[in-house]
Formats: structure tokens, sequence, C-alpha cells
């Protein structure tokens, strides 16, 4: 690209913000009641999490494998199926989202041999905190924004909730001891990250009023991450 | 034209009588009544001298809806209403999104077929993908041929140009253009208008954007290359400013009742412009864009006064 200088964000949307509603709106009615189920998975894993102080041992490589599986979902039906014939770029975002799942899965191998893990208070508060968000209350922006309900985005089938919970999740896993591990896990976090800048820039080029919320969330979950450390717990 | 079967008194007629008849218009068919509007203002398109009307639509945004059938038909609606008030030329791209097959589908619900001044653009960066990509654009609109083909912001225009040539020469294509928005490339811009036989150029021009008035307009009615105005309105930026004053009372003057028929009599009273392309994803605001091309048109005097109001505002 000649001149990218005097490009702005706004030259890259290439859709309205009506179109951009509309197609979850679609997609909830296509797939229903694949949201409702959605919704429901999303509250049970928050409630099973909530209420165990440490985490099972055998719960530690559910949780990525269940968000691989979401990550995978939105790469098809959403990004592929369906933000691509809106968005040029959206294949690309489709690979990004197979990625991720296959971090995360990854990452799943890694929970399985370190097993659960002790969180600071601080750790444990965000993630919880940044997973209820996405589970509970990222569906209802919307309809507090005036839209309707049908236009709700559901954690585990739209990517920004997906995003948003599984930076949460992320924060309540084992990060791996060696080097390689270590390395695999902190990959898990590129994709959600960038993802929250590339939709809330997005959403921002829309003027929709929630567009600092996700790279809001990210940056709080990034720095969370950084000063704080899940650790193994003594034996 | 391209898709164009009959002559457009014969196809008035003709309409006329299936209407008279009450003829049984099939469901998901729009019928196109007999235009009602009074005649468009056209321009002459300097290598034929083919008239075209002044006021042309714009698919950047609006006609990317995707697959959403209701937003589909919200848009055959539109072109319906542009048809309907005598409008001809309707420009997209391969960039757009889906806004090519939403093209399609639109003109495939008016009936009787419409007399559609067909103007697409070829943008890949790969030179012999360019017939691939004109052939995919061309199934999207399901026309026979294009009427105007453009090199999209200039993107590797060196290797495009003379495939759309050749395009022409064959009886592929009717004319040849290349694009730039924004005031981006200008210099070349004037440099491929210099050295090579176009028929179009598309360029940034507003009330607001006037940049193109120093160099490249002069020099198309020089080269005798017709000119159309993409983003009139700013993509709706610049109506947003303008509508938080009142219209000014000169409006009157040039038949205007809204800003949008100001700034869109502003362009296409320019000597050298042919054609401005705004963008609407509504059946009001077609019809006001197109009646911008009918009544009285600003003098020279007035185009100034004009673009004077608004840098003051």
């Amino acid at each position: 690209m000649t001149e990218w200088w005097t490009y702005r964000l706004s030259d890259f949307l290439m859709f309205s913000a009506r179109t951009y509603r509309r197609l979850f709106e679609l997609y909830n009615t296509e797939v229903w009641p694949l949201p409702l189920v959605a919704f429901i998975v999303g509250v049970a894993a928050l409630a099973i999490v909530w209420h165990r102080p440490r985490v099972p041992d055998i719960a530690v490589p559910v949780g990525p494998v269940m968000l691989a599986a979401a990550w995978l979902w939105i790469a098809w039906a959403f990004q592929l199926q369906r933000y691509a014939t809106i968005l040029t770029a959206a294949p690309w975002f489709a690979a990004a989202f197979a990625f991720e799942a296959l971090i995360l899965l990854a990452a799943a191998w890694i929970g399985a041999q370190t097993g659960a893990v002790s969180l600071s208070d601080g750790r444990r508060v965000c993630g919880l905190g940044l997973f209820a968000f996405a589970v509970l209350a990222y569906p209802w922006i919307g309809v507090l924004l005036g839209r309707p309900l049908s236009q709700a985005e559901v954690f585990g089938i739209a990517p920004d909730p997906t995003a948003i919970g599984t930076l949460g999740v992320l924060l309540l896993m084992p990060s791996g001891e060696s080097g390689g591990r270590r390395l695999a896990g902190a990959m898990a976090w590129l994709i959600p990250l960038a993802w929250c800048a590339v939709s809330g820039a997005t959403l921002c080029t829309m003027d929709a009023p929630e567009a600092l919320l996700l790279p809001a969330l990210a940056v709080i979950a990034l720095v969370v991450a950084i000063r704080t450390r899940a650790t193994r717990p003594a034996a | 034209m391209s898709t164009s079967t009959l002559p457009i008194e014969r196809r008035r007629v003709l309409r006329r009588l299936a209407l008279g008849l009450g003829a049984p218009w099939s469901a998901g068919v729009l019928a196109q009544p007999a235009p009602k509007s009074p005649a468009l203002a056209t321009k002459p398109i300097p290598s034929t001298g083919e008239a075209l009307p002044v006021v042309g639509l714009g698919t950047w945004i609006t006609f990317n809806v995707g697959n959403d059938r209701a937003a589909r038909d919200g848009c055959a609606e539109v072109v319906n209403a542009f048809f309907d008030a005598g409008g001809q030329m309707i420009d997209s791209s391969p960039m757009y999104g889906s806004s090519q097959p939403v093209v399609g589908y639109a003109l495939s619900r008016v009936k009787p077929t419409p007399k559609v001044f067909a103007a697409d653009k070829v943008w890949t960066s790969s030179g012999p993908r360019g017939p691939a990509q004109i052939e995919e654009s061309r199934r999207h609109w399901n026309v026979a041929r294009f009427d105007l083909l453009q090199v999209h912001n200039l993107l590797s225009w060196e290797e495009h140009l003379p495939i759309l040539l050749a395009m022409k020469a064959a009886g592929k294509l009717r004319y040849v253009g290349i694009t730039t928005s924004e005031g981006r490339r200008h210099r070349e811009i004037e440099d491929v208008m210099r050295r090579h036989p176009l028929d179009f150029v598309q360029v940034t021009y507003n009330l607001r954007d006037r940049e193109v008035e120093q160099r490249i307009l002069p020099l198309a009615r020089e080269r005798g290359i017709a000119v159309i105005a993409n983003r009139p309105f700013r993509e709706g930026a610049l109506l947003r400013e303008l509508q938080r004053h009142r219209l000014p009372t000169w409006a009157a003057e040039i038949d205007c009742t809204n800003w949008a028929q100001v700034a869109l009599k502003f362009i296409v009273s320019h000597p050298a412009l042919t054609c401005a392309i705004p963008a609407t994803s509504s059946v009001a605001h077609v019809r006001e864009n197109m009646a911008a091309a009918t009544g009285r048109m600003p003098d020279s005097a007035l185009r100034q006064r004009m673009a004077a109001h608004v840098d003051a505002l």
C-alpha cells in the first residue's frame, strides 16, 4: 500500500454499523438454540470455577479444550461463514482463531502435565471477573445500549466475549515452568489480545459506545498476568 | 448500453401498457413504474458524446450487506428508485465486499431490465489475475459486459491498463478509466492521464475536498476525459456537518431543498465533471440525490459563493 500514512481506520471499515449488528442477529437466529446452550454451558463452567478455591486437577485441561472448541467454531461459523461475507480480512481472522484453538489444546496438555495451580487473590479475582463478565454481562451490553437481544454476542459463539473470557481463563491457568511450556502458555495470550485491539478499533470506527471496553479489559488482563504468576501449590 | 435491449421510449410505452393492463408481476420482482420525475441533467462522455445523467449511484459500504436477505431487498428498493428517477451509472468494486453480488441481486429484481451503465473496477496487485477477477465481477453483476472498468486506486495500473484497453479494442468493454480517492497519488494520476487514452478518471471531489480543481479537472477537460466524483458527502460526514446549519437562501435559486442537493449540485456543475456517485441505503435519500440532477444549476459565480459559504462554516 502506497501512501499508507494517509489512511485512517475508517478507510478500512467496509460495512455499516447496522450491517455489523444484523450479522449477529442472523447468526443467532441461524444457529439457534446454540446461543442459549453456549450461555448455559458458560454459566455452569463459571459456577464450577467460582465455588472451588482450588481448581481440581481434572478441570485444568478441560477448560482450555472447551475454549479451543469455541475458538474453532467461531473461526468456521462466524469468521469464515458470516463475517467474510462483509469483510475481506475475515478469512485471515478465521485462520488466527483456528490457530488459537491449537494453542489452547497445547495449553490443555500443559495443564494436564502441571496439574492445579495456586493463584494470588488478585489474579484469581481478575480471572474470574473477566470470565464472569464475558459470560454473564457481555450479552446484555447491546440491550443496555438499546439494541435488541436477538443481536446479543454470547460467550463461546461470538468472538468478542470469547476473547475476553479466554483472557480470564488464561489467568486461571498454569503457564508452564520450562521454557517451551512457558512459551506455549504465553502464545495463547497473543491472539485474544490482538482480537481485542482489532475489534475495539472496528467498534471505535463505528462510533460504538462500548468500543473501548474490549481493549481496556485486555490491558487489565495483561497487567495482572505480568504482575502475578500462577504457581503449583506446595505439596 | 450493454444491457439495454429496447429504445427508451419504446420501453416506456410497453411499461405503461403493462401497468394499464394490470400485468401480474411475479412476487419478489420490483415493478418499475413509468418515470414520474422530470428529466435528469446529463453530460456527454467526451470520448464518445454519449449522454450520462450527472448523478449516479455508489455502492461502497451501503451495498455490502452480505447474505442479509432483508438488507438485500432494501438495496433492491434503492436501485429501483434510482432507475425510477432516471439514473443510469452504478459503480462498484471487488474491494467492496458483497456489494457486487448485491448489485446483481438488485438488478435482477428490477423489471423490466433497467438501462444500467455498469461501472466496476479491477483491484488486484497481480496483472495476470485481473481478467479472472473481471469475469468474476461480471458474473456477480450478471451483465453481458461492463460499460466502464477502472483500475482501482491505481493498483498495478501498469499491468491492468493494457488489458483493459485490449478489452475495449475487442468490444468487450466500452470505456476505460482509473480511480483514486481522498487526494492520493494525484501526480501519478496526472501522469497516466497525459500518457494513456483514458475515457474516465474517478477522483474525490466535494465542497470540502477541492484539490482536483487545480490540476486534474483542467487536465481532464484538456484531454477529453470524463470525471466521476466519489465521496461527494465524505461518507456522510460532510452532510452531518452541514446539517447543523440552516440552508442558505441562495439554495432556493438552484432549486435545492436540502444540503445533499446543494453538495451534489456544486459537484456536477463543475464544467469538467461528468457524474457524481453518492452511495446510500435509503430510498428517500436516493430520491433526494436524483433530484439534484434536475432544476437550475449554479453558475460559476454561485459555485464560488457556495465554496466560500461552506469554508466559513
